[in-house]
């Protein structure tokens, strides 16, 4: 049940794009054509959750015992997913060519990916409260994982809608002004009403 | 010394960094629910752009050019962790606020792109001038963004109370009024710089 709160409220309630605002960059950049905007949520699901399950290790068994984790967390963890997205590019072209040529090109482009440093560091330092009126606490290392795929999930789902809309976007005339990215923001902004619908279900 | 005072002014208006190069999105969208939040996070970069430009410059011979990246990203996040922790010390309330978006500095792709492509290749001088003005630029932006939301969703601009109860717009502070805002601001640059030519 935790659980299922935990993905409903990251994919939808609290969305990565359309309310915390983290990975507008990417959203912005590879959302020009739905099989770009999957080739790029595939990548982000495996990066962010891969990043997430080392950060959260580092942080609980090497940063937390030396008591470095108020001044080493920034500098220790864009370093660990910097270096993460460079191994996971070498291992995936050794192993899987395919999956490398899908994912190639967008793999160098998460490491400036503000959504995998945003959710390594909310997971280690924000406290949450699943049970009313149970004291909020930091997530355990299975809750920070599944709190890292539901970012993904949605940070994919709104990136494949957001892709979709944009297709039809480009065959209509908009003002001179508004082409391209006004335009794009502005549905941005559309689909982020849309998603606040989704408010207080969890 | 006009070369100088271009490197300055640059940042400002012609090659404004969320205006018209559209870098560093997230923290604009979040961070302008009002104007004192957007101008803090913009100076916050300021402080960061200034000092990684002025670092980078002077280690530009020691850094070998093949590990240039990871080594400009370990001089931004320390001075990024750096405003962290006087920010938390000096002004809690705007930490409070900013949030996460005070660590995030270091990915901001601003900050990265200005030592990449001025302070690496550029002697000191030039490139403090530049992480100033694209700095100052970004604050500006940042402000501008701050006011026009602040205004319409609150009725006041710097917490200056304008306009009356009734007239606020609520959802300009929700997260879509962001998109609107800044794709809007952008449409008008768009139309001004089309109208120069």
């Amino acid at each position: 049940m935790k659980y299922l709160i935990i993905i409903l409220s990251t994919v939808l309630v609290n969305n990565v794009i359309f309310s915390q605002f983290l990975g507008i960059c990417p959203f912005l950049g590879t959302s020009k054509k739905t099989s770009t905007a999957l080739g790029m949520g595939a990548a982000v699901i495996f990066v962010l959750t891969l990043a997430t399950l080392v950060t959260w290790l580092t942080n609980r068994y090497i940063l937390m015992p030396l008591g470095l984790d108020k001044f080493l967390q920034t500098i220790a963890f864009i370093l660990i997913i910097a270096a993460l997205v460079q191994m996971v590019e070498i291992i995936l072209k050794k192993i899987s060519p395919s999956l490398y040529t899908a994912l190639g090109v967008f793999l160098p482009l998460i490491t400036t990916n503000c959504a995998v440093l945003g959710v390594s560091l909310t997971v280690v330092t924000k406290e949450f409260s699943f049970v009313e009126g149970q004291a909020a606490q930091l997530l355990s290392l299975g809750e920070s994982i599944v709190y890292a795929v539901g970012i993904a999930l949605g940070f994919a789902l709104a990136l494949i809608i957001f892709a979709g809309v944009r297709e039809h976007i480009d065959l209509m005339e908009p003002p001179k002004g508004m082409k391209g990215t006004p335009i794009a923001l502005i549905t941005a902004g559309i689909l982020a009403l849309a998603f606040m619908g989704f408010t207080g279900i969890v | 010394m006009s070369n100088n005072l271009k490197t300055f002014t640059k940042g400002l208006i012609k090659e404004n960094p969320i205006l018209v190069l559209l870098l560093g999105c997230c923290p604009t969208l979040a961070t302008t629910t009002s104007a004192i939040n957007g101008m803090s996070m913009g100076l916050a970069t300021t402080f960061v752009l200034v000092l990684s430009n002025i670092f980078i410059s002077l280690l530009k011979g020691f850094i070998p050019d093949k590990v240039r990246i990871p080594c400009f990203i370990v001089v931004i996040a320390s001075f990024v962790t750096l405003v962290q922790l006087l920010m938390q010390a000096y002004v809690p309330d705007i930490y409070e606020t900013l949030g996460l978006f005070i660590p995030l500095i270091v990915v901001n792709c601003i900050v990265l792109g200005r030592a990449e492509a001025f302070a690496s290749k550029n002697p000191v001088w030039p490139s403090l001038l530049d992480g100033l003005g694209m700095g100052l630029g970004f604050t500006f932006a940042l402000t501008l963004l701050g006011c026009i939301r602040e205004f319409l969703g609150n009725g006041s601009i710097f917490g200056l109370g304008i306009l009356p109860e009734t007239a606020k717009i609520l959802v300009f502070i929700l997260p879509p009024g962001a998109f609107f805002c800044l794709g809007f601001v952008i449409a008008i640059v768009n139309k001004l710089k089309k109208e120069s030519h």
